[in-house]
């Protein structure tokens, strides 16, 4: 993974003696909170229902093993114990005293960590597919890239005070899997017919309050035009972005505003002057930042492992562990291990000190030294041996990892909800325990096979509610907590929303009407038809009627 | 008289920031004596009259306000000025670089308004030479700002080379 130099690492030090000025001026009353605020939002720091919540960038996903022990290590001295995985590689800790986060973030400067631009209106941490460098679909591994964008992100001078937050995703394989088109930017990287590489380059997605599906701006942009090309597109954004209303302000609604032509005209226009210009990226530089991403030193392995076959066949929880948690990989021998942070019980991406441990030494072990954090709130061991994977699996069942149900229905993305969030409209944790209690029978949790459930505990979207196959949201309804079920989202390369069927459900039901709505599946699937399949040959309203009874029925006749 | 911080330094400021009151139209509000510094819709009337005073002119910007409005004339102003009403709205960082890299403007480029201390280094990267800072805010201290990342990544009008292209192995 990338490696700091002396001017990363002075950066971040830097970063850390500016915010530790900025606490001393605001204790000392010569910053207003009104003048903090924006200033600790932009170093991740929000004041939440019970204590500041403290928003850690893992860029692109990439974390070494001595980081994610810096992390345990934070989450033990300032925390409860246990930190949160966010469905943008972040990590959240919700107990700090604001007092200490200098120090959190001088211990994190050391293993070249930090919170920069993790929240505000400013570009956030730059996300891109958990199994870059390692896919067998990948194009080309989009981390050098992400790497550049980083830096050129970091405290831009230009935009720091966008009219609202700002989020780019790079995906370097032919099946999209950073959600691409729903960010203000999401890059597609392709190879041309005679060998150039660019980008597919999209604009104005965004889930949220008024979730929008990007559109294409450009469909193809050389990979040395990005710079330039990303300042074009912030700076018409910058200048015309709306700014009166925060619900109206993502680029998303500009884009709709002017239409996708007009807009791409203006963001051309700027491009004229910009092109070619110093942010023009070098080879040497790509060069000298993709050299940090060279393939570890693989040993030379058969493509199938005779052991790994046997413990399959002698072994019914390992093979089920190996069809869930386990990938292919591009490197014979090799397979990519998913850790799953979603045990029945416990918060959805929510990882102990014990376990940062644990994972860290795993990955010591198994894999290079190097994890990776998905946007559903897992774990990933990229590079593991096939021939070492049983003895990973009973290594992963001891620290609570080796639960085999990526994919599947308790595998849920979730945010933290009203339980932590000042935003939520409801809580989402308990609600998420309950129906994960509820599929807790691993035969029918299989028998209902690839599904995905997303929860967010409100508008802001955090937990992709529209995007889930099955999404649920915390709405507000005269102060009591109630949640809308949408149907037939999905993330990927078609990826699209998903439709509410109907008025919302106090929390107790909530478990009733998702297994109603699974119960309706698999009476009606045919063989070997996906959950989501199964919803685009019958569509929607046959899910209301199952759901609603005979009043949807009348109401969809109508 | 005010206190602008220029060039890094404290200096009292020997312009008048001239600010159409509730009430007050450009092209009847009066114009006081001595180098003054006025809204756009107040040259853009009464240009002529502002040049025959014989005293320096300067013209600030508001948020809605784009360079291009000023782009041909630049070379009539003795400072420009960018006005930001609230230190989060940010379309003056975007003004500041286009008329330093875009229209070539080379005088003085002063933030006005809502400037604090915590955004003087951005500014500075954007091409803003002057400031003057909120009042009540200690502009001794904030000049300490400008040294808050030696080495930044990105090429801006203060360094036009991004740091990958000036980085020593």
């Amino acid at each position: 993974m990338y490696r700091y130099d002396q001017y990363d690492q002075a950066l971040v030090d830097e970063r850390v003696a500016q915010f530790r000025d900025q606490v001393a001026r605001w204790k000392a009353g010569d910053l207003t909170d009104d003048e903090f605020r924006p200033l600790r939002l932009q170093n991740g720091l929000y004041v939440q229902r019970h204590a500041p919540m403290f928003r850690i960038a893992v860029p692109y996903g990439m974390l070494a093993s001595k980081q994610l022990r810096c992390l345990a290590e934070l989450g033990r001295k300032y925390d409860r114990g246990y930190g949160h995985f966010t469905t943008r590689h972040n990590m959240q800790f919700n107990w700090p005293k604001i007092e200490d986060v200098p120090e959190m973030l001088a211990a994190l400067a050391k293993v070249q960590m930090h919170a920069i631009q993790t929240s505000g209106n400013c570009i956030r941490n730059v996300t891109t597919d958990q199994f870059a460098g390692v896919a067998a679909d990948e194009i080309l591994d989009p981390r050098p890239l992400c790497e550049i964008l980083r830096q050129w992100s970091t405290f831009h001078p230009e935009f720091a005070f966008l009219p609202r937050k700002f989020k780019i995703a790079v995906n370097g394989a032919k099946e999209d899997r950073a959600l691409t088109w729903f960010h203000d930017i999401g890059l597609h990287i392709l190879k041309t017919d005679d060998g150039l590489v660019g980008f597919r380059v999209i604009v104005g997605g965004g889930l949220g309050r008024t979730p929008i599906k990007g559109e294409v701006v450009r469909e193809f942009l050389p990979w040395q035009d990005i710079l330039t090309y990303s300042e074009a597109i912030i700076r018409v954004y910058n200048r015309y972005g709306r700014r009166d209303n925060a619900y109206k302000a993502r680029i998303k609604i500009l884009v709709q505003a002017l239409g996708i032509a007009e807009f791409a005209r203006q963001v051309e226009a700027e491009w004229e002057h910009l092109k070619g210009g110093p942010a023009t990226i070098t080879q040497a530089e790509y060069d000298r930042v993709a050299a940090c991403f060279e393939p570890p030193a693989y040993e030379t392995l058969p493509a199938i492992d005779e052991g790994f076959v046997r413990q399959q066949a002698n072994s019914i929880p390992f093979a089920r562990w190996v069809e869930r948690n386990v990938r292919p990989h591009r490197v014979s021998g090799y397979a990519s291990v998913t850790l799953s942070l979603k045990k029945p019980g416990t918060a959805p991406g929510d990882i102990t000190s014990e376990q940062m441990d644990a994972a860290a030494k795993l990955a010591d072990d198994y894999s290079f030294g190097e994890l990776r954090v998905t946007h559903e709130q897992n774990l990933v061991l990229a590079d593991v041996e096939q021939r070492r994977l049983f003895d990973l699996w009973q290594e992963a069942k001891v620290a609570g990892f080796a639960t085999p149900n990526i994919g599947l229905l308790t595998d849920m993305i979730c945010c933290p909800g009203g339980d932590f969030c000042d935003l939520a409209n409801a809580r989402s944790i308990p609600v998420a325990k309950a129906v994960q209690a509820r599929f807790e029978d691993l035969d029918y949790l299989w028998d209902i096979g690839d599904i995905e459930l997303n929860f967010s505990g409100c508008m802001n979207s955090c937990g992709h509610h529209h995007v889930g196959h099955i999404g649920i949201l915390g709405v507000d309804k005269g102060n009591e907590e109630w949640y809308q079920i949408t149907l037939g989202g999905r993330q990927g390369n078609d990826a699209g929303l998903g439709q509410v069927i109907g008025r919302s459900f106090p929390a107790e039901e909530v478990p009733n009407v998702i297994e109603t709505i699974v119960r309706f599946y698999i009476a009606q699937r045919h063989e070997d038809e996906r959950f989501i399949e199964t919803f685009d040959r019958l569509g929607v309203d046959a899910f209301k009627v199952a759901v609603y009874g005979d009043k949807a029925r009348l109401k969809a006749a109508a | 008289m005010s206190t602008i911080i220029k060039n890094r330094q404290a200096l009292a400021d020997e312009f008048t920031l001239l600010k159409l009151a509730e009430g007050e139209a450009a092209e009847t509000v009066s114009l006081p004596a001595g180098p003054l510094l006025v809204p756009l819709a107040v040259w853009n009337i009464r240009k002529d009259e502002l040049q025959a005073r014989g005293t320096p002119v300067g013209v600030w910007l508001d948020v809605t306000e784009g360079p291009e409005a000023i782009a041909a004339e630049l070379s009539a102003f003795a400072v420009i000025g960018v006005n930001f009403p609230k230190f989060t709205d940010g379309r003056g960082y975007s003004t500041a670089r286009l008329l330093r890299e875009r229209y070539g403007y080379t005088g003085e480029l002063r933030a006005i308004g809502d400037v604090l201390h915590d955004q003087l280094f951005l500014m500075a990267r954007c091409g803003f030479d002057a400031f003057a800072l909120k009042e009540g805010k200690d502009v001794a201290k904030a000049v300490a700002a400008f040294e808050t990342f030696k080495v930044p990544y990105q090429a801006a009008v203060d360094q036009p080379q991004p740091l990958f292209r000036r980085r020593a192995a």
